[in-house]
């Protein structure tokens, strides 16, 4: 079937069902008897009227216009688009985890809560953390909840005037957005030419109400930050503390680990790092870790283990409270768990040789035709500048497009900000060496193709279920509904 | 070491190294600082082969009491979940897609959460929907900020019949805003009116009340809405998405925000996650929602396309100023709803709470009569409701789990002085024989 | 580039009108092209009072939002309404309908301080 598919809506047939429910066996009474008369549903929903094999045809044909990890290369710098095992989606629908309620008495839970156990020891043991909280359900929100337990150990020691969060210009948008959640004020520090932390600017910006610095490391651009011992002084000399955004966490699995390069708080993308899907934007899990003296301040509740039972304590004064309706995305954590028990500390360690082997490769062999600006080994991504090709009218944008016509998704592009026409590219350990070695083919046709057929590349895709959209369009007359 | 999941060969790894010019893989790391690395084997538990491992699986989740019938609800209930979903949520050229921001190659997720956006605005009567938010109670939060950020005013007045753990994420992202939150009194299990009356003034930023409520109550949504009548303050309300297939919808009551959980949808019960936070506004709050929403536009061929619109709210652009940090959401959740609200339709969606309301209310009826036990509320109730018992539930709920019932969630966890009260849902799924059984197993724990 | 003879400008990029206390304020060509297809214009209150260096409205783009700073200290008492249907006039023209609001004066304020073209103009070329 070609693009483009109606919506369900518009296959809608009145009087088609998809359902079949069983009959009601309990005495019929009209609802007008049970329901308060001024709240009764005058109108139905304009749901579609389909049946099962419309539904399921209308959703497959839809899927088959998205590129995703398991039909293409995916190398979306800062994202960790590796390869999602399988058998982490059979363990999450497993019937003892998938229909579990999760207020169920605990002695019915213990498998769960030994689970949910297990796996905070583990994150903690690959962090260099003491403890760990599986309570949030994204990156994003574990920085939201690494910032208040920041917050929370700063009051609770009467330390009232820590009201800034240094961030470096390179970081993550989530970064400055979660530290105005929890009314923190943003303080910018400049990177140096690596994109790293300058220490001057930040010894300059550092005082006595700085909550804490939050970074990436490897960075933005795919670097290691070396005086991250020193950063670390710098910021805990001042009382702060330091916030390790859990992003690009692929690169360093039991190689280094952010507890003991003075980090306090981190957090991980498990949907990045621990191979569960990303479902095209959720769900994920953001875990948190913290040192020692954060621990009082975790979200409730906590999964304890007293004997050989586990239970979910509650009584926890200092805590920041609770950050989600119940213990977090608990079928993403399963994945995430089953996992870790594939690769062992031995597994996961190669996980990362083989991320910033092949990051490296790609980067040794791009270097030249695109433009480096700073050439020396990466970590498990690194960052290209479009600007050779800007001078044939080529722009980052119309070589991410071009890629799409060779069955690639692009990679991250305009980010970080501190390259100009960035192309950030993060192959992951999970592609063999034909496949990037087919993108390097494709990245030096595309090179070619900008000095000697720019228009072929500026007005790709030409192959995808549709060509560029109009996004100005959009946001003036934003459309955000079906209307009958 | 071999694995399933690392392609790469000694050889492609010897030819990859002299690509670059390096010797070994560790030479790779040399930027990491001697002093600073691990220089030791993580300490995990030994590497698994996949049969031994789906065998380790399977014992953990066996420990997990799954197969008694279920009368728990709080958030997370147990209706029918048809098989067609499941089936869409394992297409891998969905779960495997990142976020769609490259629209040529990410049409149908953007087609799907464009279709999930109307879906949620016929449902709740709001005349736009984001892409999803993590749960109903972080939805719940977002819209306090949403209340705080337009009206400019810090009071938030918040209905004690509200989920209590919903109540509590509000307190966590209320706490370092600019806001006070102050509880709406309930009598019989419902919002007191007259004490609300009292409570709304000029500095209201919002009302927050869920109906039907944490006791399986219906608010007095319109009685609700009036009293913010010339004020600037907004009317949130937290729904049950099942509920609004025989109640009408919120927003045509009155409410500026709706949003709720959206579990009940076809989603699994996952011991509580993920979950589907939704949200829908008016469209004077278009530009206030957070995370991500889709629009439809047109590609250079005058095709029709989706696209992620509307960005410069979100976190990426804004930065500090976005209306949220939110990021991933719960896109393939979202998904699972809108397969869900398809296969059911009108029809099916209205059949599911009809039959639901009233296995609810036979199953009231028939457990209010062994002695002992009363319906401590009046109503009118939706598929949920208090009962309370002439003892302690906790006692009374453990000697049920061994009769084959999880009978209900213990009121006094959550409420002070509600030790003896059970809360018991029942939806669609249960069965006449069912709750004649959980009634005859109940009556002889009493005894 | 564009730039009036008869209007002020400052280093942000906006120009402005003075008539009597009260001026008009705007974007110049080289802020909207700078900006690109702009998509929705946030707007002031009537009513409300701005200090010189505020955040008074802001101009958004399909990926950037800019905020335009006071460049004086006044009350808003006009705002361009067309711009809710028709972003894009700041765009097409700048110096006319894509006009952004108009502000009394506030006592005393100094306008010395504006570039005039020529002096804007010089400005820009010490930009590239």
């Amino acid at each position: 079937m070609g693009h483009p598919i109606p919506l369900i809506f518009e296959r809608s047939v009145p009087g088609r069902t998809g359902y079949s429910l069983p009959e009601c066996d309990v005495p019929e009474v009209p609802v007008q008897q049970l329901l308060p008369a001024g709240q009764i549903r005058q109108e139905a929903p304009r749901l579609p009227q389909v049946s099962e094999g419309d539904v399921i045809r209308h959703y497959v044909n839809l899927s088959s216009l998205n590129h995703s990890v398991d039909t293409g290369f995916y190398p979306l710098g800062s994202c960790t688009m590796k390869y999602n095992p399988k058998v982490n989606e059979t363990a999450t629908r497993l019937p003892g985890f998938a229909r579990l309620h999760p207020l169920v008495p605990e002695r019915c839970a213990q498998g769960a809560l030994e689970l949910m156990y297990n796996l905070e020891q583990y994150l903690a043991e690959i962090t260099g953390m003491d403890a760990v909280s599986l309570q949030p359900v994204a990156g994003a929100h574990g920085e939201y909840t690494g910032l208040k337990i920041i917050a929370a150990y700063h009051k609770a020691r009467g330390d009232h005037k820590r009201t800034t969060v240094l961030v470096p210009d390179s970081a993550h948008g989530t970064n400055p957005a979660s530290a105005a959640m929890v009314g923190m004020k943003i303080v910018e520090v400049k990177s140096d030419c690596h994109g790293c932390v300058c220490l001057e600017d930040l010894k300059a910006k550092v005082d006595d109400t700085v909550a804490a610095l939050m970074l990436t490391n490897p960075n933005t651009l795919g670097l290691f930050d070396i005086n991250i011992a020193e950063i670390a002084e710098i910021v805990h000399n001042a009382g702060g503390l330091l916030y390790y955004d859990g992003a690009n966490a692929n690169a360093i699995l039991g190689k280094v680990r952010p507890g003991d390069t003075g980090f306090d708080v981190v957090h991980l993308n498990l949907h990045k790092t621990f191979s569960t899907p990303h479902g095209g934007g959720g769900p994920g899990s953001g875990p948190v870790g913290v040192k020692a003296q954060l621990i009082p301040y975790l979200p409730a509740p906590r999964v304890v283990k007293e004997g050989d039972q586990y239970r979910l304590d509650y009584n926890l004064p200092d805590s920041i409270g609770k950050v989600h309706s119940f213990y977090g995305n608990f079928g993403v954590n399963v994945r995430a768990y089953t996992y870790i028990r594939m690769m062992g500390g031995e597994g996961l360690e190669r996980v990362s040789e083989d991320a910033v082997l092949n990051a490296n490769y790609l980067q040794a062999r791009l270097k030249g035709h695109y433009h480096l600006e700073y050439d020396r080994l990466c970590m498990h991504e690194f960052v290209l500048s479009g600007k050779l090709q800007k001078a044939h009218g080529v722009r980052t944008l119309d070589i991410a497009k071009r890629l799409l016509d060779f069955g690639v998704h692009p990679p991250t592009i305009y980010f970080p900000l501190i390259i100009d026409e960035a192309i950030m590219i993060e192959p992951t350990e999970t592609e063999g060496k034909e496949t990037l070695d087919y993108f390097i083919d494709v990245m030096l046709q595309i090179a070619r193709e900008a000095k000697e057929d720019p228009e072929n590349v500026t007005q790709a895709p030409h192959t995808t279920p549709v060509s560029r959209l109009d996004e100005v369009g959009a946001a003036r007359n934003p459309v955000l509904r079906w209307q009958p | 070491m071999n694995n399933q999941y690392l392609p790469n060969t000694p050889e492609q790894r010897r030819q990859m190294l002299e690509a670059i010019g390096v010797g070994s893989v560790e030479e790779l790391f040399s930027y990491i600082p001697e002093k600073l690395r691990l220089n030791r084997p993580l300490n995990l538990p030994h590497p698994m082969a996949e049969a031994r491992l789906m065998a380790h699986m399977e014992e953990l989740a066996g420990r997990n009491e799954v197969g008694a019938v279920s009368f728990l609800g709080g958030g997370i209930y147990d209706h029918f979940s048809p098989a067609a979903i499941d089936h869409i949520l394992t297409r891998s050229e969905f779960y495997t897609a990142y976020t769609p921001y490259q629209p040529e190659v990410s049409q149908g997720t953007l087609q799907a959460i464009f279709e999930y956006q109307t879906m949620i605005c016929e449902l709740t009567g709001a005349d736009v929907a984001n892409a999803s938010l993590y749960d109903g109670a972080t939805a719940l939060a977002e819209a306090a900020i949403i209340a705080l950020n337009t009206t400019r005013n810090s009071k938030i007045l918040l209905a004690g019949t509200m989920h209590p753990w919903y109540r509590k994420v509000l307190d966590t992202y209320m706490a370092d805003l600019d806001a006070q939150v102050a509880e709406i009194p309930a009598v019989d299990g419902r919002l007191d009116l007259d004490a609300l009356a009292g409570m709304v003034d000029k500095d209201t930023a919002a009302i927050l009340v869920q109906s039907p409520n944490f006791f399986g109550i219906i608010e007095d949504l319109p009685g609700i809405g009036k009293m913010l009548e010339g004020h600037k303050g907004l009317f949130v309300v937290c729904t049950d998405p099942i509920s609004l297939g025989i109640l009408e919808a919120p927003a045509r009551l009155g409410a500026d925000i709706v949003v709720g959980e959206g579990q009940s949808l076809g989603l699994a019960q996952s011991f509580g996650g993920p979950l589907l936070g939704f949200m829908g506004v008016t469209e004077k709050l278009t530009r206030r929602i957070p995370g991500r929403v889709v629009g439809e536009t047109r590609d250079t061929q005058g095709r029709r396309g989706f696209v992620l619109t509307l960005q410069t709210r979100e976190q990426h652009i804004r930065r500090e100023k976005a209306t949220s940090n939110i990021c991933s959401n719960q896109a393939l959740c979202a998904l699972a709803a809108s397969v869900y609200l398809s296969l059911m339709g009108p029809g099916g969606l209205r059949e599911v709470a009809r039959q639901s309301l009233l296995k609810a209310a036979y199953a009231r009826e028939q457990l209010a009569q062994i002695p002992g036990v009363e319906v401590p509320h009046a109503g009118p109730w939706f598929k949920e409701f208090a009962l309370k018992l002439p003892r302690p539930a906790a006692a009374v709920i453990d000697a049920m789990v061994d009769r084959g019932y999880y009978a209900g969630i213990d009121l006094g966890r959550f409420y002070p002085g509600m030790e003896d009260c059970l809360l018991v849902a029942v939806t669609e799924k249960r069965t006449r024989e069912e709750i004649d059984g959980f009634r005859a197993a109940l009556q002889e724990v009493l005894k | 580039m564009n730039i009036p003879q008869d209007l002020k400008y400052t280093k942000e990029h906006e120009w402005i009108r003075v008539e009597g206390n009260r001026v008009t304020v705007g974007i110049t060509d080289y802020a909207q092209d700078q900006l690109g297809d702009i998509v929705f214009v946030e707007l002031p209150a009537v009513g409300d009072e701005v200090e010189s260096g505020d955040g008074f409205a802001v101009l958004e783009s399909v990926k950037a939002a800019a905020d335009v700073y006071a460049p004086v200290s006044g009350t808003v008492v006009e705002v361009n309404e067309d711009l809710e249907d028709d972003p894009a006039l700041v765009n097409t023209d700048p110096y006319g309908q894509g006009w952004l609001a108009v502000f009394e004066l506030a006592e005393g304020e100094d306008l010395s301080e504006l570039m005039t073209a020529e002096e804007y103009q010089q400005f820009l070329a010490e930009q590239e």
